[in-house]
């Protein structure tokens, strides 16, 4: 034992030790960087004092008196606070964003496979798609949506009158909407669980190699079941609930705001260009063997893309996908171009103007669009383990 | 070692950028040598460049005002659009040494914002444009209208508390800036757009067919629009305000641009003072004594600017009504010069 403690390494000064000088300049460094943020804090608090500005997070039960146009949670302008106002505009944002990140991967998919077809004119349309939308500026597209698309259609007077009852109009589009008399929720929350239960039920089936046809047909009874004999059991009636002309406006139905639709139409077709193009470079990572091979053993074209390419490509794409739902998300906050009713045109706009308290605003829109990117980067990291090569 | 002497120096450097120095408003100028005035840049009749790039308005003519006092030359202004939205953080942070923007004095804007109004420079109020062929008499008849408006304003505000207060439905579309707004109005997205009765005015210029639209005749709301500057610096603040106040006195007194140097001449006590040939009321605002004159000379008695900018020599044909002088059934007053 002695012997192995004298023939070890010979002894190093503490200072010449590369572990010992390590250790100090981190602590060093970090305890630098919470002096720098520390004296930042108190600068700013200095100064907002000095300049009597207010500060602190009061205002946020504060009377908010300002009228929002698309509020999809209770709100009114008379008895909401600022805070109600934030969740307003966070729940405008999440749809916008829910909504574009499912059809701007659609829109993707279809565009990058085409770019591989061997039709010609397919090829050529997608590859042109992607060519121009991608090279020209998002806030271009939304203002030539906006302005050039959606601004040109019929005053609410010559609305188009659409099949069953809609209309549309320069000021939206407006549906029948389903009207449950009041019993709405219940049933919703029926069709949810029965959604919930459905894909349970799939996972098991899948887990178990049972045919997917039983499960198939199990998980549309639960879907279509539950919500009906919710129905059935709150004795609600069901009609549609169609939108009048008045003097004017379109009143009743469910409306969608031109602001609305020109904001998802730009996020959509401007994200769809980037996913086609992560998509092709997926699809092309793929070695031409494993098509060869499917076609060897006699796979038809789609069952080659649905079965061979596209999982083995999904590999390459998920990665940089995530970076184009994140890009998504955050563009959104565009909205403020157009008059869609964002967190950030809400928040950072009225609120923020409103009550003058822009560093405690600014750091919880931040905070907000911090977290939606880490919730999405979280969720699509958990995908793209389930659908790594698995090796044994 | 050489990485924590780096992280140092920045640091150092961030600390510096944060306790940017907030010397006196007046010598920052002198010293910069333009006053940086915050300007609206789309409203007809208070603040906007032409296409020679030559901003006219009555706000714009009090920042010209404030710069023919410091400098003796009224073009040592420059000016920066705002939004309504971004106007109070441009101020705020320095961006600008006063904000002369159609802004209304309101009293969480005096404290909550850290500003300060200094005095209107124009009684105004809101109103509402609407299409003629709605063949609409009243605001009250809106009930369920779609109104384009401004975001960042009281306006929003007003517009929200007077739908409320009559029971009426309201859908409210609101944008960034005025031209947004107006457009949205003028392609049909909005039964009505709502701003300050002066604003009304020149947007209804802008208007595709000004004259199917007519402005209807209540006046919802008191706003008294004055120029903004930041809590903490009173010499600043007088200076702004006696600017305004001396234009003010001037037309009371008939002094004109053309006649101002007659008035040198003057026996009249209250002249003197104002023109500064008695006393030395400037020097006592941080100006020189002829500070009143230079004001006059350059840009004009309040009278002068008011017809020149909104009213009869302008192409928004405003009358004075509650902006005449306190002598001539207005309410326009300043405190006099002693």
């Amino acid at each position: 034992m002695t012997l192995g403690a004298e023939s070890g390494p010979p002894k190093i000064p503490l200072l010449r030790d590369p572990r010992f000088r390590a250790l100090v300049i981190q602590v060093a460094l970090c305890a630098a960087l919470a002096w720098i943020a520390y004296e930042l804090e108190e600068e700013v608090r200095a100064n907002l004092v000095r300049n009597h500005l207010s500060s602190g997070f009061g205002f946020w039960s504060q009377p908010a008196g300002f009228d929002i146009s698309q509020a999809l949670i209770d709100y009114s302008s008379s008895a909401s606070t600022y805070g109600r106002a934030f969740w307003v505009g966070l729940v405008n944002t999440l749809v916008v964003a829910a909504i574009g990140i499912v059809l701007a991967t659609i829109v993707g998919f279809v565009a990058g496979i085409a770019q591989l077809s061997s039709n010609w004119l397919v090829a050529r349309l997608a590859a042109g798609y992607v060519q121009l939308i991608r090279n020209i500026p998002l806030l271009l597209q939304l203002l030539f949506w906006y302005n050039a698309v959606l601004k040109t259609l019929p005053g609410f007077r010559d609305s188009i009158a659409l099949w069953g009852g809609g209309y549309l109009n320069n000021r939206g589009l407006y549906l029948p909407a389903p009207d449950l008399n009041g019993n709405g929720l219940p049933i919703f929350a029926a069709f949810c669980l029965g959604l919930v239960g459905a894909i349970v039920l799939a996972m098991l089936a899948r887990r178990q190699r049972l045919g997917v046809g039983l499960a198939a047909g199990a998980g549309l009874v639960l879907v279509l079941g539950l919500p009906f004999a919710a129905f059935v059991a709150t004795g609600a009636t069901f009609a549609f609930e169609y939108p009048e002309m008045s003097r004017f406006n379109l009143r009743g139905g469910l409306e969608v705001l031109p602001e609305f639709v020109a904001l998802l139409a730009g996020l959509v077709i401007y994200t769809g260009a980037f996913i086609a193009e992560t998509v092709r470079a997926g699809l092309m990572a793929v070695p031409r063997g494993q098509t060869e091979a499917a076609q060897a053993l006699g796979l038809s074209r789609l069952l080659t893309l649905r079965r061979v390419i596209v999982p083995q490509a999904m590999r390459v794409i998920i990665p940089p996908l995530t970076s184009q739902y994140l890009n998504l998300t955050k563009n959104s906050s565009l909205a403020v171009a157009i008059g869609y009713p964002d967190l950030v045109q809400i928040f950072t706009g009225t609120v923020l103007n409103q009550t003058g308290n822009a560093v405690e605003i600014v750091a919880i829109t931040m905070a907000v669009y911090l977290v939606i990117s880490l919730v999405t980067s979280f969720a699509m990291n958990i995908y793209n383990a389930r659908m790594a090569l698995a090796e044994r | 070692m050489r990485r924590l002497v780096t992280v140092c120096a920045l640091a150092g450097v961030v600390l510096t950028l944060a306790t940017a120095a907030s010397g006196s408003t007046l010598d920052d100028i002198k010293k910069r040598g333009t006053l940086n005035c915050g300007a609206n840049g789309q409203l007809p009749g208070f603040g906007i460049p032409d296409s020679q790039g030559n901003w006219t308005g009555l706000d714009v003519d009090l920042c010209r005002a404030l710069a023919a006092a410091i400098f003796n030359d009224p073009n040592k202004v420059k000016f920066v659009a705002l939004t309504a939205k971004d106007r109070f953080t441009a101020l705020q942070s320095g961006d600008v040494d006063v904000l002369a923007r159609n802004t209304t004095w309101t009293s969480s804007r005096d404290t909550q914002l850290g500003l300060n109004a200094t005095a209107v420079n124009y009684f105004d109020g809101q109103g509402f444009i609407v299409r003629k062929d709605l063949k609409l008499n009243s605001a009250l008849e809106l009930n369920d209208a779609t109104v384009c408006v401004q975001q960042g304003t009281t306006t929003e505000l007003n517009l929200a508390d007077y739908f409320r207060a009559n029971k009426m439905r309201l859908k409210s579309v609101t944008y960034l800036q005025v031209d947004e707004a107006v457009g949205a109005y003028d392609s049909g997205r909005c039964n009505a757009y709502t701003t300050d009765a002066s604003g009304l005015y020149g947007v209804r210029l802008k208007l595709a067919k000004p004259d199917d639209h007519v402005v209807l005749p209540e006046i919802i709301s008191k706003e008294p629009l004055a120029p903004f500057v930041r809590h903490g610096d009173d010499q600043w603040f007088d200076i702004v305000k006696w600017v305004h106040f001396a234009m003010v006195n001037a037309e009371e007194l008939g002094i004109t641009k053309a006649n101002v140097d007659e008035h040198l001449k003057s026996d009249n006590p209250d002249v003197k003072r104002l023109l500064g040939t008695e006393g030395n009321f400037g020097e006592q605002l941080g100006l020189t004594k002829d500070w009143a004159h230079r004001v006059l000379k350059h840009v004009g008695n309040y009278g002068e600017v008011f017809e020149r900018d909104v009213g009869q020599g302008s192409p928004l044909k405003i009358t004075r009504g509650l902006n005449a002088l306190w002598t001539k059934g207005g309410i326009m007053y300043a405190p006099p010069v002693r």
